[in-house]
């Protein structure tokens, strides 16, 4: 019966301690409220980048009708071979719609655009080519479009192949951007836990040295001295953490109307997305874990160096 | 249960404390340190618990070199010796309760088995009725008693007391001692340092004289 004693002894010293240091951060509501409000601001930035690139992605990637490859044809063929090539085209895996422009509905709709009637009529014979317009299936990976582009040139008839995909390219470098500079705005901002944690416990150790010093004298191990620090320091990571996930929760709430409204007017669907579950589970645990780290740089640096007289 | 064996102790600053002091206490003892201001007396007691170390010379407690006690063993070292301060060193911002219970918390006691004994130790020193109080709101000779009952609940082997009776009346002081001789009846090394020439010449227990930081 000797070790299941000693058990409850080391879980009743452990919920003391915890409880004990809850008690203390109510104890000390205004102080401990501005620092919670700090790591939960600090959390909730760069989780909040991240979601929203996350929500860009989404929202990108559900976007309708692109990417578009035009292929021009040699300007010999006629309407009919026209059509039989935007068929084949049509035909292809991966392509979901095509578009037929022939030379005379192209320089129709070029003199509309420029307003440059007066000159095009000067011109003997049509310069523009016949096109068609293929619509690529949206999600395809970057190798699939490729290997799509060169069948579309392998056609005999097919002078030319454009492909609309540079706006993606940029696009996607500019996520890849994004989720780097996230990732360095959440390292500073892990930091600043880090350290606005650190520096409370450090003023609350230098508040608490003559009871630090009547604990070691009277026998408290660096074990039983450090514990209510770190718990203080776990409390704080995990209620920033919950003030962070409570205020990301509440900004997807004020932008889901306005967001969906845009949504609209582009012709998709999306809905913003919160968190979720496994977000906040992520965003408690880092607050936890920054908070530890933070009281325990503070407990290391500075209880060593209270000695009992 | 202790003995120095030529204990020398210089402070940084260079005063020295104690000058190769010899000396031996048996286990169950009750012992009374003397000496005028200045003689180490404070000095010699702080040794035990490991609040100072040694310049010089080896102190043995119940058969540990306290020369090779590890750092980490030096907790449980202090649990064994309850110590007295003349300044008390209680904790202010605590009931006298939570003050006495403080060495059974650390020690990972039960909850309920640190209400029984805290309740027993305060009733020993005849504080019960004062346990939710604050140690500020106590007279000196009851901040005293705090302290005793504080060092007494984990019924060390030994208890050191630094003038325990420093500025107490003297029916007080002879209330005091007559608490120790009770621990120490009950087999308790006991050591106290004291001014009280009068109170020790009538107890009649075993005096050692400090004289410049050697025994007399
Ligand atoms: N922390 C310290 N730093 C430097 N010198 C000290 C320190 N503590 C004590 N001393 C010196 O060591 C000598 C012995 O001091 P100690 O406190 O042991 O004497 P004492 O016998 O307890 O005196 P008292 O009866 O006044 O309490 C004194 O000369 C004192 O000035
Ligand atoms: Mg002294």
């Amino acid at each position: 019966m000797k070790l299941p004693a000693s058990i409850q002894a080391w879980f009743e010293q452990h919920a003391r301690a915890a409880l004990n240091t809850l008690g203390g951060l109510r104890l000390r509501l205004a102080s401990s409220l501005m620092t919670t409000a700090v790591i939960g601001i600090a959390l909730a930035l760069p989780a909040g980048f991240l979601l929203l690139v996350d929500n860009l992605e989404a929202a990108t990637a559900n976007r309708e009708g692109s990417p578009q490859a035009s292929a021009f044809l040699q300007a010999t063929l006629n309407v009919d071979q026209q059509r039989d090539i935007a068929a084949q085209i049509k035909a292809l895996e991966g392509i979901t719609d095509v578009e037929h422009i022939t030379p005379e509905a192209a320089l129709a709709e070029f003199q509309r655009a420029s307003g440059m009637q007066e000159t095009l009529a000067l011109l003997e014979r049509n310069p523009l080519p016949p096109v068609v317009v293929a619509q690529l299936r949206s999600g395809l990976s970057g190798a699939d479009a490729d290997a799509l582009i060169s069948a579309l040139s392998a056609i005999g008839a097919v002078d030319e192949v454009r492909v609309d995909r540079v706006w993606l390219e940029r696009l996607d470098a500019l996520m890849q951007l994004a989720n780097r500079g996230s990732g360095l705005i959440a390292l500073l901002l892990g930091l600043t836990v880090v350290l606005v944690v650190g520096n409370t416990i450090r003023l609350d150790i230098e508040n608490r040295r003559s009871e630090i010093e009547i604990t070691k004298l009277i026998g408290g191990t660096d074990a039983f001295v450090r514990r209510p620090f770190l718990y203080t320091g776990m409390w704080y990571g995990l209620l920033g953490g919950s003030l962070a996930a409570i205020l990301l929760m509440l900004s997807v709430l004020l932008l889901t109307g306005p967001s969906s409204h845009l949504a609209s007017l582009y012709g998709s669907a999306f809905q913003p997305m919160g968190p979720g579950l496994s977000g906040t589970l992520t965003l408690l645990g880092s607050g936890v874990a920054l908070g530890l780290l933070g009281a325990g740089v503070a407990v290391g640096r500075h209880l060593a160096a209270i000695e009992p007289r | 249960m202790i003995r120095f064996d030529s204990v020398s102790k210089r402070y940084p600053g260079g005063n020295e404390a104690l000058r190769g002091l010899d000396l031996h206490i048996e286990r169950g003892e009750m012992v009374f340190i003397t000496g005028a201001s200045g003689a180490g007396k404070s000095t010699f007691l702080r040794m035990i618990p490991l609040l100072e170390r040694p310049s010089q010379g080896s102190v043995m407690i119940d058969g540990v070199n306290l020369l090779r006690l590890r750092r980490s063993r030096v907790p449980f070292l202090r649990r064994r010796v309850g110590m007295i301060f003349q300044d008390h060193r209680l904790l202010h911002d605590r009931s006298v309760f939570d003050n006495v219970a403080l060495p059974l918390v650390i020690a990972g006691r039960s909850h309920a088995d640190v209400g029984r004994r805290v309740r027993a130790a305060l009733d020993k020193v005849g504080l019960l009725h004062k346990e939710k109080a604050s140690p500020v709101t106590l007279s000196g000779g009851e901040q005293q008693r705090v302290g005793i009952a504080r060092a007494v609940v984990t019924r060390p082997p030994v208890i050191l007391a630094d003038e325990p009776t420093g500025n107490l009346d003297p029916a007080l002081s002879e209330e005091i001692m007559a608490l120790f001789e009770q621990f120490n009846q009950v087999g308790v090394t006991t050591v106290i340092a004291s001014h009280d020439h009068a109170l020790i010449e009538r107890l009649g227990h075993r005096r050692i004289h400090l004289q410049d930081g050697r025994v007399a």
